[in-house]
């Protein structure tokens, strides 16, 4: 009989905490930016078919980085739970603080329980409507949660995007200030060019009736981003 | 959450709720009463079980789509403002007649299953594919519909991939059947269906479709008593909504308000 060999806690925790991380950092960064009509998200990402950044619900919107798969899942369970709590109560009743405290929770028990834990870091974003402020929820790969306000980034490069944009991000931005700065920063962290064809971008509009919810389309970006300048 | 994470999920909001909240699950028909008349269904000898009138016409920009605002109770008026056209998604739109409780229900579990299978599978539903679905849920309501919580929706949507506006009609079992230029159904269905077949052309233009529509559901408030008219006294007027390919569009109650004032006009010059 083989004998099981002792592991402490500790070093068990350090070793997930480590193997997630790796996954994560190979992964690319994602931004989101509160402007002044609502939120809106910039991935990195070179398919123009798999995304990172979805709906959710009315006015939450998800992004993750990390393991495709992983995440996707996530993105899916999100839209279950989403759906299901607004058809058995009330549309408004579906807020970001719940679902990302969900997330939490789950994200949280799989860390600890399973062998192996998931290598995803992901955002739940909501846009505030009439006067309430936008909310964005960071969870990371053990199911810790970070409160966000004004800017946020998830990815491998999350810190120095954090940094970048604590320097340079302000209030009450245009949305093609907001892309702009976005841009400026997924530069800054990876020190290479951001084409325009390889962002994805979704914005959450507080001035939408209904579903928030809108991808910018290539051609839009490109107008945004100034053309020419764009398509380096 | 974890339960959300299971494999073999699908994408259908309705499964969702089988396997996850089946007591959230719209099933009104009440066991061991098999075929005998629900308590709260028709009084003997009205054979439309709830007094509605909904219609949809074809035109040159898609399909008008339009109901009147009551819902009676045996012989009494239950209700004078309810609503029975709702837009199920961004290009299709869809109108109830039939039992209040049971049509209300489904048209939010509609809209819900529309746009959950469009967030998780990315791309929106088929029109043929949201036709169907509509089909599928109407046979689940079968068990109460023999029990007379009867519904029956008009389907019109705008198929962005083919040509153009198209109508679906549905029977209690769940049969489609697709309508050419227009269909009326509810307790005034055949009145309103007279009109149309009466003044009914294709290639109405936007004026001349919302007129139509409106002489149908006044024609069919005079002669059936579960549909209301006009009411100018409190300024109640049929839903009507356009469904175009830039999307749906609810024609204001002050435009509805003046094509009837037309068309009681043109009537009251002719008495």
């Amino acid at each position: 009989m083989p004998i099981p060999y002792y592991v402490s806690p500790e070093q068990m925790m350090q070793d997930k905490a480590e193997y997630a991380r790796k996954g994560i950092a190979k992964g690319r960064s994602i931004i989101a930016l509160e402007y002044a009509e609502g939120v809106v998200l910039v991935a990195e990402n070179p398919s123009a078919s798999l995304n990172k950044i979805s709906e959710i619900y009315d006015t939450i919107a998800f992004a993750g980085a990390g393991q495709y798969n992983e995440f996707e899942n996530l993105r899916k369970a999100g839209i279950r739970y989403a759906d299901l709590k607004g058809y058995a109560y009330g549309r408004e009743d579906v807020t970001a603080k719940s679902l990302a405290n969900a997330y939490s929770q789950t994200i949280g028990t799989i860390f600890s329980q399973e062998l192996k834990p998931l290598e995803v870091e992901i955002l739940v974003a909501e846009v505030g409507e009439a006067g309430q402020p936008s909310e964005m929820y960071r969870i990371q790969f053990d199911g810790s949660i970070i409160d966000e306000r004004g800017s946020a980034a998830i990815g491998g490069q999350a810190e120095e995007l954090k940094q970048f944009l604590r320097d340079k991000y302000e209030p009450a931005l245009s949305l093609e200030g907001a892309l702009k700065l976005a841009r400026r920063a997924l530069e800054a962290a990876a020190s290479q060019k951001a084409k325009a064809q390889h962002l994805e971008v979704a914005v959450l509009e507080r001035g939408r009736p209904g579903r928030k919810f809108r991808r910018i389309t290539p051609d839009e970006l490109n107008a945004l981003l100034g053309s020419g300048e764009g398509d380096r | 959450m974890r339960l959300f994470l299971e494999p073999g999920l699908g994408s259908s909001f309705s499964e969702l709720l089988g396997r996850c909240e089946p007591g959230l699950l719209p099933r009104f028909a009440v066991e061991g009463a098999e075929g005998a008349a629900h308590p709260a269904g028709p009084p003997p000898g009205a054979d439309a079980p709830h007094g509605t009138t909904i219609l949809a016409l074809q035109y040159r920009d898609g399909v008008v789509i339009a109901g009147d605002r009551q819902a009676t109770e045996g012989y009494q008026v239950a209700h004078r403002r309810i609503e029975k056209v709702y837009k199920a998604d961004d290009h299709s739109a869809i109108a109830i007649a039939g039992a209040a409780g049971p049509c209300l229900e489904m048209a939010k579990l509609y809209q819900t299953e529309l746009a959950h299978y469009e967030k998780l599978e990315g791309v929106v539903l088929s029109l043929e594919g949201k036709a169907n679905k509509l089909a599928q849920m109407i046979r689940m309501n079968l068990p109460a519909a023999l029990q007379g919580l009867v519904v029956i929706p008009i389907f019109v949507g705008y198929d962005l991939r083919g040509d153009g506006g198209k109508i679906f009609k549905y029977d209690v079992t769940g049969g489609r059947y697709e309508e050419i230029d227009f269909y009326a159904t509810g307790s005034g269905g055949k009145d309103a269906r007279a009109t149309l077949k009466r003044i009914f052309r294709p290639g109405f233009d936007e004026a001349e479709a919302l007129r139509a529509a409106a002489e149908a559901l006044v024609d069919a408030a005079e002669e059936d008593v579960g549909t209301a008219g006009p009411d100018f006294v409190r300024g109640i007027f049929p839903t009507v909504k356009l469904v175009r390919r830039d999307g749906i569009a609810d024609v204001p109650d002050a435009r509805v308000r003046e094509v009837c004032q037309q068309v009681v006009e043109a009537r009251r010059r002719a008495a």
